[in-house]
């Protein structure tokens, strides 16, 4: 049976990592990521869940032990958010590279220095590039939904999976979902079982110094080199956007939630001006939304993208072609340029016939607060601002909330 | 449950001979087994074989005479060094360059 | 569709650190969303804070899901845990007019002079004594002033998640405390008008 409950996102994450039977946990506690872990150790101390727990002494080591338990056929997870993610960094394109599948939560919050507790998405698009499928939650039932679809998809594609939720706007804030029920869940998500499990009866070497041209083993078949293997990683992540839209397809025929795992739009048909954004920002978007088209008779829309790698190119683009302005509001920002999802959109839009005009806006590093006030105001006044300033103008990224 | 669109190239490999292509060529000096030395066949039975299981190429096989595939042995001497009954001698190439001469 | 926030009923909370006032909130969380509401937000607001400095944390509900996560600015009602806490912060900013003040105090109602607000006072910490609580627990009493002068839950579903909340932890005495107090609370008017939150 289904189950509805209210509960904070970090525990909305450790049920759905239950549910999805995850064999190895190992996960190095720190802010806000900590009560998931501690939630998932006492499910499996409690004997609620049939998991081994390793306790390790750094993330570094936590996605050491998942890529050890993902090469030996178990399904792993691990979890951690801001410096935990950098500090895992080497080992996050080493479980991409070799092809190994496991979900780690990332529950984003800003990267020191200075230290900050609080939320932005730097932590996450600072590792956009090292090879991980990204995928962001924007309440706490998608959370749960996400969870336990990305766990299929990776393996599935073999691609390592994020799932990315908003640090205290998710992870401690209590809100309503609905846990699905676990045999259905079962069925949905089968036993992990992995064609090149590691196996003591057939030893191989693996990921090795592997040479820059491809070459015959020692049964003359021929094997790939370095680039050969990363040319085919790309390849793949991008074909895993279709097999996500049908786990997603298949998900929702059996729990009844789903249809939007690319992107989410919110009034968009008609939207002469749509605001991009990910996770709860998007949310809060959607009030904002309902407010000027009642207040301000202004056509807008918010388009929340649920998926930042692979970046859905052609989908983003095709729902912005009708659109006379864009505005993106992010999270993070690449220091020195822009907005990392601005510049990744406006690249997107790039072939296509329709150029909107573009804004970008930085809202909510640190845990600053993002008052709706400010995001109805922002919105509208780029809305009525017809006439390009000039280009450079356009394209610098405007700050929201600064104080200084 | 694999997907056939997916092909997941990686990297693995199994060791043994030819797993850096056709190593012969590399060496510089040949290994010459000396049977009437060589333990297991001067005894007769599996004994020793250090020749084989310090090969870092795998290409000393575990028989009564054990036998070097030359087609990937790269000449590194290491068998020589091991043989407790100094039944290897690491031969120069020049010797076999004029072809006829067996090993 | 209608402004949100008038569909939204926002409760800021104030406490002090170690005192409960997040467990207060979950507590309401928990029986509002029992009783119906479909949107409930229960946002903790962190900080450096430690045991005895003030902090606060927002609740809001409303029947419909709620998708703005943002911080309260503008509450509707206002609960607090130590009246003490009143020489400290100004508890009522952005509170709306007419909006209701509830406090955990010693005093009478008249004692607490707020023209613009509905006040409603109970001396929650003598009650929980009486209820068979140590001194000092004040967490689950306050939540039957807050039902008394809400009339957001009745008080039987707040009793239940009190006892449930409370598991192992005197479930019984904390469940008593806000019967006590609920049964207790006085409400005075705002004297310049307004209209009920």
């Amino acid at each position: 049976m289904s189950e509805k409950l209210i509960d904070s996102g970090n525990n909305a994450a450790a049920m759905a990592v239950q549910l999805a039977a995850a064999e190895v946990i190992a996960a190095y506690p720190i802010t806000p990521q900590t009560p998931l872990t501690e939630k998932l150790s006492e499910l499996i101390a409690a004997g609620e869940m049939d998991a081994e727990y390793v306790a390790v002494e750094s993330e570094h080591s936590a996605l050491g032990v998942c890529i050890g338990a993902a090469s030996a056929g178990v399904r792993a997870f691990t979890a951690t958010s801001s410096n935990g993610l950098l500090y895992m960094s080497e080992q996050l394109h080493w479980a991409a590279g070799a092809r190994l599948p496991m979900v780690m939560c990332v529950v984003n919050r800003g990267i020191g220095a200075p230290w900050s507790v609080w939320n932005d998405h730097q932590d996450a698009m600072s590792q956009r590039d090292a090879g991980w499928i990204q995928l962001f939650a924007k309440d706490h039932q998608e959370i749960v939904d996400i969870t336990l679809k990305a766990f299929r998809l990776a393996e599935l594609v073999h691609i390592p999976v994020m799932v990315n939720y908003d640090g205290y706007y998710l992870s401690h804030t209590y809100m309503p979902f609905e846990l699905p029920d676990a045999a259905v869940v079962k069925e949905f998500l089968p036993a992990y079982e992995y064609a090149h499990a590691l196996d003591p009866q057939k030893p191989e070497s693996l990921n090795t110094v592997t040479l820059p041209d491809s070459r015959n083993d020692i049964n003359g078949v021929k094997q790939p080199g370095y680039m050969d293997i990363r040319h085919n990683l790309h390849q793949e992540m991008r074909l895993a956007m279709d097999v996500l839209e049908e786990i997603d397809a298949d998900y929702q025929q059996r729990f009844g939630r789903g249809g939007t795992p690319i992107i989410d739009p919110y009034c968009c048909e008609d939207a002469d001006y749509i605001v991009v954004a990910m996770g709860t920002l998007a949310n809060q978007f959607r009030d904002v939304v309902d407010r000027l088209r009642q207040e301000d008779g202004l056509k807008v829309g918010v388009l929340a993208l649920q998926i930042y790698r692979p970046f859905p190119t052609a989908k983003i683009a095709e729902a912005l072609q009708s659109a006379k302005g864009v505005m993106v509001y992010e999270k993070g920002l690449s220091y020195g340029n822009q907005g990392a999802l601005y510049a990744d959109l406006k690249s997107a839009l790039y072939p296509y016939p329709a150029r909107p005009q573009l804004h970008n806006f930085i809202v909510g590093l640190g845990g600053r607060d993002i008052r709706t006030e400010d995001l109805c105001q922002t919105l509208k006044s780029a809305c009525l601002q017809d006439d390009l300033s000039s280009p450079e103008q356009t394209d610098t990224p405007q700050w929201i909330g600064l104080q200084l | 449950m694999p997907d056939s669109r997916f092909k997941v190239l990686t990297s693995a490999s199994t060791s043994g001979p030819g797993d850096a292509g056709r190593t012969g060529s590399w060496r510089v000096e040949r290994p010459i087994l000396d049977y009437s030395r060589c333990i297991p066949a001067k005894t007769g039975k599996s004994a020793c074989h250090l020749c084989w299981l310090y090969c870092p190429d795998n290409v000393v096989s575990k028989a009564i005479e054990p036998k070097i595939d030359l087609e990937y042995c790269k000449g590194c001497g290491i068998c020589a060094e091991e043989c407790p009954a100094k039944a290897i001698e690491m031969v120069s190439e020049e010797n076999f360059v004029a072809g006829g001469e067996d090993e | 569709m209608q402004n949100p926030s008038q569909q939204m009923i926002q409760i800021r909370w104030h406490g002090r650190g170690g005192q409960g006032a997040i467990t207060a909130a979950k507590v309401v969380a928990e029986a509002t969303f029992k009783s119906g509401y479909g949107g409930v937000v229960m946002a903790p607001t962190f900080g450096t804070e430690r045991r005895g400095a003030p902090v606060s944390t927002s609740l809001k509900v409303s029947r419909e899901k709620i998708y703005d996560l943002s911080p309260i600015q503008f509450p509707d009602i206002v609960v607090v845990l130590d009246y003490l806490i009143l020489n400290e912060v100004d508890v009522t900013v952005g509170l709306k007019p007419g909006g209701l003040l509830i406090l955990n105090s010693p005093r009478s109602v008249s004692d607490h002079p707020f023209p613009d607000f509905r006040v409603a006072v109970a001396n929650v910490t003598k009650l929980g004594i009486e209820a068979g609580l140590r001194k000092g627990i004040v967490n689950s009493g306050i939540i039957g002033a807050l039902g008394k002068a809400s009339g957001l839950v009745d008080i039987e579903v707040l009793s239940q998640c009190i006892a449930n909340e409370f598991v192992g932890r005197k479930p019984a005495e904390n469940a008593r405390a806000a019967e006590l107090v609920y049964a207790a609370t006085e409400v005075s008017e705002p004297s310049r008008g307004g209209s009920h939150a």
